[in-house]
């Protein structure tokens, strides 16, 4: 490929040689820990739905139980079937049996493993023919009804109420958006379960729940079908319920989650260990389901400086990067994150974000990256804010980003009126059409302001990763490189809920689902 | 002065282009579908706010049957701008050094002051935009100040666990920020750390702000808070505030 931007293609592999050996390093960890979220994961995997009659859902029950018998380095999987194969009962009901205080997972005597796996692992198969037959249906709906252009025109909705929701999606699809994001409600990535069933309250977005998942894709299935589109959809891979979450998702045949291997950590002060260790098993699951995951590295940009630590956001896409490649999750599923979030009053701020959003481009050339719109900078005046967006498109079309979440001109101000994601739905159509190839028709000048920033925030990117490589992720975070936020190895919240792995402990899902097809 | 003829402070209309034509703007959306009579149905609903003349100059379906205008029309309605009064900051805004200069020359120790995004709010650019110390838009954060020792809790700080924090740190000021509004899910948590603070004695012995972008100084007044801080605000309102009220606690 030939580099608008001239860059040294040997920083860019040593940087990312750099980040692999971060991942490793970091993966050995990962490797003899599991946490309560992994294991309510496994149990949701194996068949187990429903709540208790405190609203308590039944995979906390489980994981509760045997966490409370001091079982859990053992593994939900191994409790799970060792009851299975002594009481000759589904997964379901042992759960219905611990929540109504007859069984103790910990206290059933201990079966023959050989049994026990071969009882896990034939329930988990048919699980996983599930996901990999969701799997199936999205590419055939992609086939059938095919997809809209990139960048994908990846809208919000975030009512509260399911069924308002809905509304706004089904619109927003009839005026041309490809991606559904349904946000969460506030808060929601710092509960320790998922809620369960249909919710009509919420603030600024609505809880992720299964049912809410099974709702919207059923709308957007038939409103894809309608405007001849298959329309994606999206929900948060994120907070105390990660991987959680990524099953939901695989199950419901979700398409896009955000899920990023930092952000957690960074940004909703969640325990290091705990989400390094969640991220890898929900990233396995994304992967196998086929689900876009988007990273999260444009939320740096809204703490720390835009144009001085535009290299941070290099350097943790890069990582993220290398987490992803080792859940399995291959470059065409990685939407890496970045964002247009310089201070408009910059003197060629535009060439600088141009630059950068290409350097992401050249250095990630089969990643759909997500591309986020300007947020920092946006004041309430939203006719200004809307020439901001429009800029922001440009940008996006000139660079070829993969998921353009569009910029609200009333960002800043409320979350977006039916009217708002209509008005940048047209100002994100208008320019991708209308400017379509005008990134093929331009080169940048050798040495000009554009390639110079690119090579720049390369080589400060790789010299970081240099550094992190000697001092390894956790001490990195510990001092405040990423985002200008500094959080403790021990600090945060879930951190009791991580444990290392005992002799008999075993995911039967990582083997079937991971790098599989 | 000619641009001024007609101008009557007591009855203030809009403008648009020539004094007292009363001009608006509006965007809506009407959840009925496109027609001349959604047409007609936006136009008898200007009428109703008291807008003559009103103009729909577009009206676009939004996919649901619910339809988008984007309006102009003329207000009948005036205002008395003379008899307005609003309720503000009753202090001078100083600038970085001037605050510092301030704190030496009557506090004459570190002020400190705690600040956090409460309750379910993850949302902390606000208050890193006023504490951390490379604050907003070429404004530094309080971090930055000699002579305030801020300290920013972070996001989704429980009331209680910022009071508890605020003891231990001896804190003079608590600031707040709250920027998810939805369905005013501010107010009851706002009125949470008061009540809090009320409770344990500590109300009068420090001073309390709040800011974001939907909060008014009257709405801050209002449950109880000594200041609050709109869209716009940077470190320095804050600062000079704090400074200047927490002389005069200790002063009086």
């Amino acid at each position: 490929m030939t580099s608008k931007l001239n860059l040294d293609f040997s920083i860019v592999d040593k940087a990312r040689q750099s980040a692999r050996v971060i991942a490793e390093d970091t993966q050995k960890f990962i490797d003899r820990h599991t946490t309560v979220a992994v294991e309510r994961t496994i149990v949701r995997l194996l068949g187990v739905d429903g709540i208790d009659d405190i609203e308590r859902p039944l995979p906390n029950v489980v994981v509760d139980n045997i966490k409370k018998g001091g079982g859990l380095a053992e593994g939900a999987a191994f409790w799970l079937g060792n009851a299975m194969v002594a009481y000759g009962k589904t997964a379901q009901e042992i759960a219905e049996g611990i929540s109504a205080g007859e069984i103790d997972l910990v206290k059933v005597p201990v079966q023959d493993m050989g049994k026990v796996t071969e009882v896990v692992e034939a329930e988990a198969a048919k699980m996983v023919e599930r996901i990999k037959n969701n799997r199936a249906q999205r590419d055939q709906f992609l086939t059938e009804i095919g997809e809209g252009p990139k960048p994908y025109l990846y809208v919000i909705v975030a009512t509260g109420n399911i069924y308002e929701d809905v509304l706004q999606a089904q619109a927003a699809a009839r005026q041309g958006a490809d991606i559904i994001a349904v946000i969460r409600t506030t808060a929601q990535s710092l509960l320790d379960y998922v809620p369960f069933g249909a919710t009509t309250e919420g603030f600024g977005g609505t809880y992720a729940t299964q049912e809410n998942f099974r709702i919207m894709r059923k709308a957007l299935d038939e409103v894809g079908m309608e405007v001849g589109r298959y329309i994606r959809l999206c929900n948060y891979c994120s907070g105390l319920c990660m991987p959680e979450i990524a099953a939901m998702g695989a199950i419901e045949r979700l398409d896009v989650m955000l899920n990023d291997a930092l952000y957690g950590i960074l940004f909703r002060d969640i325990n290091m260990q705990r989400t390094l260790v969640d991220q890898y098993f929900s990233r396995i699951i994304n992967g196998y389901a086929g689900i876009i995951i988007n990273t999260g590295e444009d939320n740096y940009l809204t703490t720390a400086d835009a144009i001085e630590e535009a290299h941070t956001v290099l350097a943790s896409q890069f990582i993220n990067e290398q987490f992803a490649l080792l859940a399995g999750l291959p470059e065409e599923q990685m939407g890496l994150g970045h964002a247009f979030e310089m201070n408009p009053d910059t003197e060629d701020g535009f060439l600088l974000e141009l630059s950068q959003a290409q350097m992401a481009r050249e250095i990630f050339p089969n990643a759909p990256l997500k591309y986020m719109p300007p947020t920092k900078y946006m004041t309430g005046n939203i006719f200004k804010g809307h020439i901001q967006d429009a800029l922001f498109n440009v940008v996006s079309i000139m660079t070829n980003q993969g998921l353009q979440l569009l910029g609200m001109p009333t960002e800043a101000i409320h979350t977006p009126l039916l009217q708002d994601r209509a008005l940048s739905i047209e100002n994100a159509k208008y320019i991708f059409n209308n400017m379509r190839h005008f990134g093929d028709e331009v080169e940048f000048k050798k040495d000009g302001i554009i390639q110079t920033r690119a090579q720049g925030v390369l080589k400060e990117a790789a010299d970081l990763l240099m550094e992190i490589e000697e001092i390894g992720i956790m001490s990195t975070i510990e001092q405040g490189k990423f985002a200008s936020v500094t959080r403790k190895i021990d600090g945060g919240k879930g951190l009791d809920g991580v444990t290392q792995k005992g002799e008999r402990y075993f995911n039967p899902f990582i083997p079937m689902m991971l790098g599989g097809k | 002065m000619s641009a001024q003829n007609g101008l009557d402070l007591t009855k203030v209309k809009p403008y648009g282009d020539t004094m007292n034509d009363g001009m608006m703007q509006f965007s809506f959306t009407l959840p009925i579908p496109l027609s001349e009579e959604s047409k007609e149905a936006a136009k008898q609903l200007l009428i109703k706010m008291g807008i003559e003349e009103p103009a729909v100059v577009s009206a676009q379906d939004l996919g649901v049957g619910y339809t988008f205008f984007i309006m102009y029309g003329k207000s009948t309605h005036t205002v008395d701008f003379t008899q307005i009064e609003v309720p503000k900051v009753d202090s001078d805004v100083m600038d970085k050094y001037a605050v510092e200069d301030f704190i030496e020359a009557n506090i004459g120790r570190d002020v400190v002051i705690v600040g956090a995004c409460t309750g379910t709010d993850a949302h902390t650019v606000g208050i890193d935009a006023i504490m951390n110390m490379k604050g907003y838009d070429g404004h530094y954060g309080l971090e930055r100040y000699h002579g305030i020792k801020a300290y920013n809790l972070g996001a989704q700080v429980p009331n209680e666990e910022l009071v508890a924090k605020a003891i231990e740190l001896g804190a003079d000021a608590i600031i707040v920020s709250q920027i998810v509004t939805q369905k005013d899910v501010h107010i009851p948590n706002m009125t949470q750390l008061i009540e809090l603070l009320e409770s344990e004695g500590l109300r009068d012995k420090m001073i309390i702000c709040a800011g974001g972008p939907r909060i008014s100084y009257e709405l801050a007044k209002e449950l109880g808070y000594d200041a609050g801080f709109g869209t716009g605000t940077y470190a320095e309102d804050v600062a000079s505030f704090v400074v200047q009220a927490l002389a005069k606690k200790l002063n009086k």
